[in-house]
């Protein structure tokens, strides 16, 4: 048995009913956490050698519910092998428990993850936007917001356009 | 007048209040805006420094200039249309980004590469790190004011562009690699050209070392500067060359190999003081490194087709149009919709010239990309420049952002 289904098999027993579910996909475990235990069972991994979290990010089900799928992908360098941890969330209010005091390199990923998404990390360090602007409303990778073109500002329609345009404004 | 001056400057000292110690609102240290637009920043990359006198307190990196939604802009894109963006992301490490993107596209729906094009994939990758680390190797000195070097290795690395162009017809942003193996065959004169450039590289990258390895004024500005130890890499997902100088020889290339890495024979150097001078000496090996796996991919270059030939996924020769209705049909169906994804979502990691590059990706059944995130190492090595400069002075900093090698496409996509 390899190491990661070794772990999974081990995070099940320890976590029991919190773990929602789990399944293999191309040879790739992922285990499906309740939010209120993401951060122990992260604590959980890291004990048991995967001691790098090599990748944290989101994806938006929109419209299916549950909405958002936070995914937390660790490596152990000891065994060379990767496990996965999804949370599933609600559309409305989406929170989770941040992970930072057992990995701080999540900080910067939650960032990303809460300025695309709008997941707000409970108790995070350092909660901000990370790529966009930091005035900007609406998170951008979320499928209900528009991919966005810029309107085409011409001499005609120039006054009416930098009155709805929230920026570059002359 | 001066009142709007200092509420102006008021809120902007507020929003300040959690990024910088309270010395600095007081006003006794000094903020610096190191911003977007500076020569030695290598890219858009802003930061708001604190310093006392000369030496860094703080150091708040604010990116998010080069930000042009790369991966929502894909998800609008079909699976192959959508692999031109991922060369624009580290654009110094082009073939590297496609491969990681094929690779996972490949693992999602479970598509075969041929020999030939596996072998190929691994000699270009590899041409591109040799590429990247010129052109770091370049800057590196550059910002420590030893032009030369940087004359020099521009100078090498237009061969290798024109290898690229050869190829696909680029200079940069390639796109060669596509799922099922490669866009096209390997022109007449590729051969020659990359053996031309295996004979000469061992002697110019010798006359690097010789500039830099064990110059004195090289030695004092980058010894013992930004240092990491392993544990507060691991710490803060610092990984590539970065984590290789602080002594730890993982890379995925040997841990979790793919395209056939398990075939070559190479060292991963590491390095043991986890300085701006170990990154140096980790990156030059890498490149002999990769010289070696350059040449042994030449030798044992099969012959065969270069990219699958599972209709579903990858499009028929246009030979075949003329006499097969099948072909006709594949051709009409990927070129307009796209082929199809199975619901499902993969993450795959492969190792770039500046860390571990991961692609998660994940397919709902239809001919675009769901999500598409790239988890690239420049954003997560640039985590830990704060740590790695606190006490240092600013031209150190400089120093130590060149040694991260951070690329700013990579860090915001």
């Amino acid at each position: 048995m390899s190491e990661s289904e070794a772990a999974l098999a081990a995070l099940r027993e320890e976590f029991d009913e919190r773990i929602v579910d789990s399944l293999e996909f191309r040879g790739q475990l992922t285990a499906f956490v309740q939010p209120e235990s993401i951060v122990e069972a992260c604590k959980f991994l890291k004990d048991r050698g995967f001691k790098l979290l090599i990748a944290l990010t989101a994806a938006d089900y929109w419209p299916d519910e549950p909405r958002f799928e936070i995914v937390y992908k660790f490596y152990s360098i000891q065994h060379d092998e990767l496990i996965g941890l999804s949370v599933r969330l609600n559309g409305e209010e989406p929170e989770v428990p941040s992970i930072d005091a057992v990995y701080p390199n999540a900080n910067w990923h939650e960032r990303e993850v809460f300025d695309m998404f709008g997941i707000d990390f409970s108790g995070s360090s350092d909660l901000r936007r990370i790529l966009m602007p930091y005035d900007w409303e609406g998170h951008p990778l979320r499928r209900d917001y528009p991919l966005g073109y810029e309107e085409v500002q011409f001499t005609f329609n120039y006054d009416e356009i930098d009155k709805r345009k929230k920026y570059a404004k002359d | 007048m001066s009142e709007m001056l200092e509420a102006e400057m008021e809120v902007t000292v507020d929003e300040l209040k959690g990024l910088v110690s309270q010395r600095a609102i007081d006003g006794e240290t000094m903020l610096l805006n190191m911003g977007p637009q500076h020569p030695s920043t290598h890219g858009v990359l802003r930061l708001l420094l604190e310093l006392d006198g000369e030496t860094i307190i703080n150091c708040v990196p604010d990116i998010g200039f080069l930000h042009t939604g790369i991966e929502k802009n894909m998800e609008a894109k079909t699976y192959e249309k959508a692999l031109v963006m991922t060369d624009r992301m580290d654009y110094l490490n082009p073939l590297g980004n496609n491969l990681c993107y094929c690779l996972a596209i490949e693992k999602l729906v479970e598509l075969d590469v041929p020999p030939r094009a596996q072998i190929v994939r691994v000699l270009l990758t590899e041409l591109t790190r040799i590429s990247s680390h010129l052109v770091w190797l370049g800057t590196h000195a550059l910002d420590l004011a030893a032009m030369s070097v940087f004359l020099y290795t521009w100078r090498e690395r237009e061969i290798l562009l024109d290898i690229f162009e050869m190829c696909s017809g680029q200079r940069m942003m390639t796109s060669y690699f596509r799922p099922g193996g490669l866009w096209r065959d390997l022109p007449e004169g590729f051969e020659e050209a990359v053996q031309q450039f295996i004979d000469l590289f061992p002697d110019r990258l010798e006359e690097y070392e010789n500039l830099l390895t064990e110059n004195p004024l090289y030695i004092e500005r980058t010894k013992g500067i930004g240092v990491i130890s392993i544990d507060e890499a691991l710490r803060l997902g610092v990984t590539g060359p970065n984590l290789r100088a602080a002594g730890l020889p993982f890379d995925l290339r040997k841990t979790q190999p793919y395209s056939g890495y398990e075939q070559f024979d190479f060292e991963v150097p590491t390095a043991t003081g986890g300085d701006t001078y170990d990154r140096y000496i980790v990156r030059v090996e890498e490149m002999r490194q990769s010289l070696r796996i350059v040449q042994q991919a030449l030798v044992r270059l099969p012959d065969g087709p270069v990219r699958s030939n599972n209709r579903k996924f990858v499009p028929p020769p246009r030979s075949e149009l003329g006499h097969s209705m099948e072909a006709v049909i594949h051709h009409f169906k990927l070129w307009t919709e796209g082929f199809s994804a199975p619901k499902g979502s993969v993450y795959f990691p492969v190792e770039s010239p500046r860390g571990v590059l991961g692609c998660y990706l994940v397919g709902d059944g239809g001919p675009m990309p769901m999500r598409v995130h790239f988890r690239t190492p420049s954003f997560a090595n640039l985590q830990a420049l704060p740590t790695m400069s606190k006490g240092h002075l600013v031209a150190d900093l400089v120093a130590i952002i060149s040694s991260l090698d951070p690329i700013l496409g990579d860090v915001d996509r």
